[in-house]
């Protein structure tokens, strides 16, 4: 690799979450029965005319300022010709000329080092529907089935400039588009649902050249993973093939994920498109007004949150970007914080207890039930050592399934933490006398008896006694006794 | 008189007064098809047991007062790219000669809700693609002025039935001339309204950029009844313009004192007809004796108008023909050997000679390597010929010339010749390709008794010009009048 520096660059993408499809009324909901959301626009029937869905060019448009682009004030639609069964009318609508958002950014951190990758450009496109066949391929198939539902749903193809120069930087580029976009709330992003699809173009060039050389696209690529993975491996091939004396052919390849190869799917020779302009839908017009509009409707984005939550709330930076990770994690963080708890503390709860608990049940923050509310009180209630932190744990635990407060938790459980210095004396008597050869070796000087001691005292009050006041209290007991 | 001799407002006046039923019209209609159509060929379908529940059902409504709209009750017929639901809509095509659509068009619809009677499809060249209805799929269609001869093209089932009396109206549609040239041929009033005045949801697309549908009748008035009906707004197209239309029977007046009429040097040249220039002079002299004033105009880009025409009708003609798969409706190929034999074949076997030239000639012209030669450069020849439309527009209110250099030729005269059909039409491309209105109205026979078609011209969404002046030429001379002789 070291002669050599890859050139990669990413097309991505994203299904749009608008109640209707791009160009008729349509569900887009996913998983309906097939060919239940359809009508004769999106089946294309002879005689049908398309009408643009204004949510379409307000989401894209709200993806472009989200991703740093300028908003075309003008734009335009397209037709891309070829001849496939799931393209209901032999093309595809989409903006090959001016698309709706042009020269966007994002800014990546790769081994401590920030970098910017560029955008392109995004357009706005539609989908297409969706072929099963009955064997390998639509050639070789007994019979191919197609399922239009997925015809006309609305996508925005994310276009990177090739500023990408490794697997891992492809990986952090994707990690940081998903987590702006989910910002956004334009997209669920769900890879495995296809809502979020990704191409890597990939070349390689000697150090210090400027050329772009022969590249070749890789498809198939289902998780960030593999992205970065079929990345790595496709520029050890093409270097393997130069070092040979090989040329690097055009090639689509697809991603083989158990093998953890590329393998070659056809040579692309430039499909010839046919570009032309869509004469049903009018030059699309916007003001900046309405531009401006939009901006106003977008969130706080990751990167201003998070340097808010440093200089603000003093969050460590490493925090910081945990916790913006995610809108919903931040927003859960914030929300927690304003009800007048420690940010360190919240964040300490959020990034521990909080996320290994939604890690180990895999679960989206949508699907929890524990309120940022709940999190406050028992919060409040560790500080004001009506629990102990260790119990508090497990009363997070419940709220996190059951999602009830945590006074009611501890109050069914009877788990309120023992202070009452007549009852914890009396359970310090008895287990100064359960372990007197403890006691004696603290006396004799073996100041470690102490802890084994306290430990008896937690065990005897399953867990509730104040160990604060049980620290003190033995120390007294003891002390006596010398 | 007979039934099918009168006009809608004159058959509307009849049926307000109830002198006839619309049940005793429509069976008079289809009794009139019934009697000539096996010989003139201008339906690919007949409705007849829809017609006369509608005609049922419109009577009621009409006697219960509901409906009372000029058309309430008019037998009509609609030319076969107009979706019609649940009736064969075949675009005279195989390819399309199973496909019966789910929904009508916004037209159909407009004119189902005014009360007119559907009684059945028009024939037409296949997918509008032609100018003497001889590339139907189904039957060719005669001229009803000699049956030797076609009826024009692509909409010459929708004229023929108008001047034969097998439909008192009718629509067409006119990509590059298809209403205007037929009316022309036949002899009766066709309009080709303003790109956007009516909506194009439910016209199967020949070129996106340049149909509209119009309407063929017997009279200027009738024209501006039918125009009333199907104008407007639908927020299904998004190319259908949201003005409010004005009430075009408004503009029925008989008066054109002050008006300057543009007569374009190059719209009567040696190219056009003796017969036909001589007709359109005297049209000149019949506006200036009333007092309009003839201004001479030049329009000097019409020679380039067909070529830049033909590239760019061709060109969205092989984009929206490309669906045609066999995978969802029409016609498909039996036993194929893969995909790409299904979808080959199915094109080659659905399609006939003309379309299958013109999606050729289409996709060659937006080829890369060709692209920028062809299409880009009849997109910047139409928009220069647009402007000088618009130029000419300012020197005049209207502007008029013939419709086609000759009249109704014989059956298979030309057909082997598509270069010198393309290039006849070049006085009604102009208006498709700036987007403007113009009507055909008839001003004369010829030496053969065929008919000579006047075309007026109009400013962009200023079809109440065309009709006023048209209106007023047809109170001043009696050619509107003239029938051919159908011994039946």
């Amino acid at each position: 690799m070291s002669n050599y520096e890859a050139v990669i660059g990413l097309e991505v993408h994203v299904e749009l979450k608008t109640q209707t499809k791009i160009f008729c009324g349509c569900s887009t909901e996913f998983g309906s029965e097939p060919n239940t959301n359809v009508c004769p626009v999106c089946l294309g029937l002879p005689g049908s005319t398309i009408v643009l869905n204004k949510s379409v060019l307000e989401y894209a448009a709200k993806a472009g300022l989200a991703l740093n682009c300028d908003i075309s004030l003008l734009s335009k639609f397209n037709r891309k010709h070829y001849f496939y069964p799931d393209m209901p009318k032999a093309l595809q609508i989409s903006q090959l000329e001016i698309p709706i958002a042009i020269g966007g950014h994002l800014d990546i951190e790769v081994e401590g080092e920030s970098k910017r990758i560029n955008i392109h450009h995004i357009h706005m496109e539609e989908d297409a529907g969706k072929l099963t066949h009955q064997g390998d391929t639509i050639s070789s198939a007994l019979s191919s089935l197609v399922d239009y539902n997925r015809s006309g749903v609305p996508l925005i193809e994310i276009v990177s400039a090739p500023d990408i120069r490794s697997g891992e930087e492809a990986k952090a580029y994707l990690e940081k588009l998903k987590n702006t976009l989910e910002y956004t709330d334009v997209s669920d992003l769900r890879m495995e649902q296809g809502s979020l699809r990704c191409d890597a173009n990939v070349s390689i060039r000697p150090v210090g050249s400027k050329e772009f050389n022969t590249k070749t696209e890789i498809k198939n690529l289902n998780s960030f993973r593999a992205v970065q993975r079929a990345i790595e491996y496709e520029i050890e091939r093409q270097i393997e093939v130069v070092e040979e004396g090989g040329q690097v052919l055009p090639e689509t390849r697809t991603w083989d994920e158990s093998k953890g190869i590329t393998v070659a799917m056809r040579v692309k020779d430039e499909p010839d498109y046919r570009g032309m302009v869509e004469p049903d839908l009018p030059p699309i017009e916007v003001t900046p007004e309405w531009v401006e509009e939009i901006r106003a409707t977008l969130p706080e984005l990751p990167d201003v949150k998070k340097n808010r939550f440093i200089m603000e709330h003093g969050l460590p930076a490493y925090d910081a970007e945990v916790i913006t990770s995610s809108r919903k994690l931040a927003e859960f963080y914030e929300k927690t914080v304003a009800l007048g708890q420690d940010a360190k503390v919240v964040s300490n709860w959020i990034m521990g207890e909080f996320l290994r608990l939604l890690n180990a049940n895999n679960l989206e923050i949508t699907e929890v039930k524990i309120t940022p509310e709940y999190l406050a009180k028992l919060l409040s209630l560790v500080e004001k050592g009506t629990i102990s932190g260790k119990i508090g744990k497990k009363v997070f635990a419940e709220m996190f399934e059951e999602g009830k407060d945590p006074e009611v938790i501890i109050k069914e459980k009877g788990l309120v933490q023992i202070s009452d210095e007549g009852q914890l004396k009396q359970v310090i008597q008895e287990v100064m006398a359960d372990n007197p050869k403890s006691v004696e070796d603290y006396l004799g000087g073996q100041k470690k008896a102490m802890g084994f001691l306290v430990g008896q005292v937690m065990k005897a009050t399953k867990g509730q006694a104040n160990p604060g006041l049980v620290n003190k209290l033995l120390q007294e007991a003891l002390e006596e006794l010398a | 008189m007979q039934l099918h001799e009168y006009t809608i407002s004159e058959l509307s006046s009849l049926i307000s007064k109830k002198e006839i039923s619309i049940l005793e019209l429509t069976q008079h209609m289809l009794g009139r098809i019934e009697k000539l159509d096996s010989e003139l060929g201008c339906y690919i379908s007949i409705v007849e047991d829809q017609a006369m529940e509608q005609a049922a059902k419109v009577q009621k409504m009409l006697d219960k007062g509901i409906l009372t709209s000029p058309l309430t009750g008019i037998p009509m017929g609609i030319k076969d790219n107009i979706c019609t639901e649940g009736i064969l809509t075949s675009c005279g095509s195989k390819m399309l000669s199973n496909f019966v659509p789910p929904y009508n068009a916004h037209v159909v619809k407009k004119l189902y809700n005014s009360g007119s009677v559907l009684l059945g499809k028009l024939n037409m060249d296949e997918y509008a693609m032609g100018s003497s209805t001889e590339s139907s799929y189904f039957k060719k269609t005669r001229n009803p002025w000699d049956t030797e001869r076609v009826p024009g093209g692509s909409s010459g089932g929708s004229a023929a039935a108008v001047v034969a009396g097998e439909a008192i109206y009718s629509l067409g549609s006119d990509t590059g001339g298809s209403i205007r040239q037929p009316a022309s041929f036949c002899g009766c009033v066709g309009l080709k309204p303003t790109y956007g005045l009516i909506s194009r949801f439910g016209l199967v697309s020949y070129a996106s950029s340049l149909d509209q549908i119009g309407p063929l009748t017997k009279t200027v008035t009738d024209c501006a009844l039918v125009l009333n009906a199907i104008a407007g707004h639908d927020p299904m197209d998004l190319t259908s313009s949201r003005r409010i239309h004005p009430d075009y029977t408004k503009a029925l007046i008989n008066d054109v004192k002050g008006m300057k009429i543009g007569l374009p040097r190059e719209f009567i040249d040696d190219s056009v007809e003796k017969n036909i220039r001589d007709a359109i002079l005297n049209a000149v002299k019949v506006f200036t004796d009333l007092g309009a004033e003839c201004v001479e105009i030049s329009i000097p880009v019409m020679e380039y108008v067909v070529p830049t025409y033909y590239i760019i009708a061709l060109a969205e003609a092989s984009s929206n023909l490309a669906r045609y798969d066999g995978v969802k409706f029409g016609y498909r190929a039996s036993n194929p050997k893969d995909i790409l034999d299904f979808c080959k074949r199915t094109r080659s076997e659905g399609f006939g000679t003309e379309v299958k030239r013109r999606i050729l000639l289409g996709t060659y012209v937006l080829s890369s390597g060709y692209y920028d030669a062809y299409y880009k450069k009849a997109l910047k020849a139409r928009a220069i010929i647009t402007r000088e439309f618009n130029k000419a527009f300012e020197q005049c209110d209207i502007i008029i010339g013939p419709v086609s250099p000759t009249t109704a030729y014989k059956i298979g005269e030309k057909i082997n010749d598509p270069i010198q059909m393309y290039m006849e039409d070049i006085f009604t491309v102009p208006v498709n390709i700036a987007g403007l209105p113009a009507m055909s109205i008839p001003c004369g026979l010829d030496n053969n008794s065929l008919p000579i078609g006047l075309q007026l011209l109009g400013k962009r969404f200023d079809e109440q010009t065309i009709i006023k002046t048209a209106y007023t030429f047809e109170q001043n001379t009696e050619f509107h009048n003239l029938r051919p002789n159908l011994n039946v």
